[in-house]
């Protein structure tokens, strides 16, 4: 198991080089640089502008950039942010807290949605419940989330003015009323997201659920005498959730992707608004790093993916 | 082959106590976009303690939903016990609550299914799935209950026993699966197995070996069994009793004996003529498509014998009325106006 995991991690080197390899290529052959204000900028005098190049590298030929830039990341140097001037490290520490909390607690908040209700629902196909909420998740699934985000936005923050519609992360004071406040601003892009993946993992987890319900171990486990509670949950949920387990898993790429959207919508200073912005001012650096740890955490949550699946079904061996 | 006989003729207070299982005039339907399947259509057969009846009839006849209605595991909806009554030990079950059901269902009666391959959960060992049905009615505990399993699947002739029960079904053969299940089936050492073709799914020579379990765990256990098959010679080989079904309905039930020597059903003698030597048809598998033509829709039977199609003899009578279940000779009776 260790070794499988030692093994996979080591096969996902090659990935990232390959994944690093292409974005450089990309970034360096669009249009533009950081410096092509300075460029139009009457004040200051070719000369500069030519050293100031020379000194960040900016005129080599891409492999030696690309080379660099490795190299540099190698040694633990992610590079210094054109736009904010400072090193892109500490940028990503300052914007990733932020980005995790509103994910985790909307994935959170999601699988408490979609859990329960595909279960329950799934359970007793075409019923009232199971066609409300099946209506319900196919409303949510179909809203993209700049939608309900302003939805939201209209309703809560302008027209009720319960919640505040634009993210601070320096709020002054602390303690209780602090908190307050940080899950205010919070509700509502946590919510956005939660709401748009509870519904469509519900619709998921119902139909895995289905599946799993209409096997013939579970006539088995009917036939034993065991009551309907402890059938679905100790013979079809624990079945049904190796497929939920792993969509879930292999899910969070696309979520981090949503986020980017919601991060904007309701300003939040996440890792998603960090990438926007660099990708406007074309600061490559942060674009790098960004895309970078996206990519790993791709590919972590593959694994985990893997792994999960590997120990939730005692079919699958690693070898 | 004739204590089948003799033990059907008695009346009265003893026969009534000898009954375990008495389904009378069953009716189960299905609802379905088509209108209603009359997947059982006024069934009745009963299963004396400690004999084996056999259910032969080609697919599709309703066995088993018959088999599933006794333990109340079929859907409803879309099923329905539209009519009928099911008597366990005198008393009838159908408008028992679940509840009740649940503390029937393998304490008293036990079922094994067709599938071994899908009938075990994937992701628990099977020491797990049989220890789970011990802890459910004989409320051992953990560790005992265990210990429990491994003695099933030893009486099963499961080789390593003690340290099999902490495999995982996939790491069973189908043959072996089915023993497990067996062996989970009769745990509590229910009153009654009802065995939905145990070895259709398997090897010919697996078959055997499965049948010989069934009858030596019989002997051991003193219970009765209900074996649903397609195999007239399995029948021939391990029943006291059979009940011929045709289309959801009884078309003939006789001691075995009877059956094979004076069968009065056309339907019966075709399954009959199916078989080419009953002596070695166990080892077998002989399909009872054999006959021509094919089995009328459930959806909208016809009115009068539903074998008529098919039937050699059929007469303008046979499509007035269907013709009712009547006794020809002691224990032997038939739908067949013949
Ligand atoms: N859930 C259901 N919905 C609709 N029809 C059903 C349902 N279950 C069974 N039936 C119908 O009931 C009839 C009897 O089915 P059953 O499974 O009892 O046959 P069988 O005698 O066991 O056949 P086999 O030998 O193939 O196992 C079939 O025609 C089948 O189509
Ligand atoms: S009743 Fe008529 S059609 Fe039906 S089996 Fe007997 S002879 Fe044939
Ligand atoms: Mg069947």
């Amino acid at each position: 198991m260790t070794q499988y995991v030692l093994r996979r991690l080591l096969i996902a080197i090659p990935s990232l080089l390959g994944i690093s390899v292409i974005l450089f290529t990309v970034l360096a052959l669009a249009p533009g640089d950081p410096f092509e204000e300075l460029a139009t900028n009457p004040a200051v005098p070719p000369d500069v502008r030519a050293a100031l190049r020379a000194s960040l590298g900016l005129d080599d030929p891409v492999h030696v950039r690309y080379f660099n830039w490795l190299f540099a990341m190698l040694r633990g140097d992610w590079g210094y942010s054109f736009v904010s001037r400072i090193d892109v490290d500490d940028l990503i520490l300052q914007r990733l807290p932020t980005t995790l909390i509103v994910i985790g607690s909307s994935q959170i908040l999601a699988l408490m949605i979609a859990l329960p209700v595909g279960v329950y629902a799934a359970t007793r196909p075409y019923s009232i419940f199971d066609q409300i909420a099946n209506t319900l998740a196919f409303i949510g699934f179909s809203l993209p989330t700049f939608f309900t985000g302003i939805l939201f936005i209209l309703f809560f923050s302008i027209y009720l003015d319960w919640l505040p519609f634009v993210y601070r992360s320096d709020i002054p004071g602390s303690g209780l009323p602090w908190f307050w406040e940080h899950v205010k601003q919070s509700i509502m892009p946590i919510a956005v997201l939660g709401l748009f993946q509870g519904a469509a993992w519900t619709r998921f987890v119902r139909s895995a659920v289905l599946d799993v319900i209409r096997l013939d171990y579970v006539t088995t486990a009917r036939a034993k005498g065991l009551a309907e509670r402890v059938i679905t949950i100790k013979h079809v949920m624990r079945n049904a959730l190796i497929p939920v387990v792993t969509l879930v898993a292999l899910s969070m790429p696309a979520v981090f992707g949503g986020a980017i959207v919601t991060e904007q919508i309701f300003r939040v200073p996440g890792i998603g608004s960090l990438l926007i912005t660099a990708i406007l001012a074309n600061d490559t650096p942060v674009i790098m790093a960004v895309t970078f740890v996206v990519s790993i955490l791709v590919i972590l949550f593959n694994l985990l993916a893997d792994v999960l699946y590997g120990w939730l079904d005692p079919r699958i061996s690693y070898r | 082959m004739t204590e089948g006989m003799t033990a059907e003729r008695d009346t009265g207070a003893a026969a009534t106590a000898r009954r375990l299982l008495e389904i009378a005039n069953l009716k189960v339907h299905f609802r379905t976009d088509d209108g209603w399947v009359r997947a059982v259509d006024g069934v009745s057969l009963g299963v004396d303690r400690g004999e084996t009846l056999g259910v032969v009839g080609e697919s599709g006849c309703g066995k088993t939903v018959t088999a599933m209605t006794v333990l109340k595991l079929i859907a409803m909806p879309p099923g329905k016990i539209v009519d009928g009554t099911i008597h366990w030990q005198g008393r009838d079950i159908v408008p028992l609550t679940p509840a009740e059901m649940r503390s029937i269902r393998s304490k008293e009666i036990g079922i094994v299914f067709q599938e071994p391959m899908t009938s075990l959960n994937p992701v628990y060992t099977v020491g797990e799935q049989i220890a789970e049905t011990l802890r459910l009615h004989e409320g051992l505990g953990k560790r005992a209950a265990m210990d429990r399993a491994a003695e099933m699947l030893k009486l099963v002739h499961i080789p390593n026993p003690s340290r099999r029960v902490n495999d995982y079904p996939h790491q069973f053969s189908g043959g072996m699966r089915q023993r497990v299940m067996i062996a989970m089936a009769l745990s509590c050492s229910p009153k009654l197995l009802i065995a939905d073709e145990p070895t259709t799914a398997l090897d010919v020579t697996i078959q055997a070996q499965i049948l010989e379990i069934m009858v030596e765990m019989k002997e051991r256990l003193g219970m009765a069994v209900m074996l649903i098959t397609h195999a007239m010679g399995v029948v021939a080989e391990t029943a006291q009793r059979v009940v011929v079904m045709y289309a959801g309905k009884v078309a003939e039930e006789a001691p075995v004996g009877e059956l094979f020597a004076n069968p009065r059903h056309p339907y019966t003698q075709g399954l009959i003529r199916s078989i080419p030597r009953i002596d070695t048809a166990a080892t077998h598998k002989v399909r009872l498509e054999a006959i021509p033509g094919s089995v009328p829709s459930l959806l909208d039977p016809p009115k009068g014998c539903r074998f008529a199609a098919r039937c050699r003899f059929v007469m303008p009578e046979c499509l007035d009325a269907q013709p009712p279940l009547r006794e020809v000779s002691p224990g032997h009776k038939v739908a067949c106006i013949l």
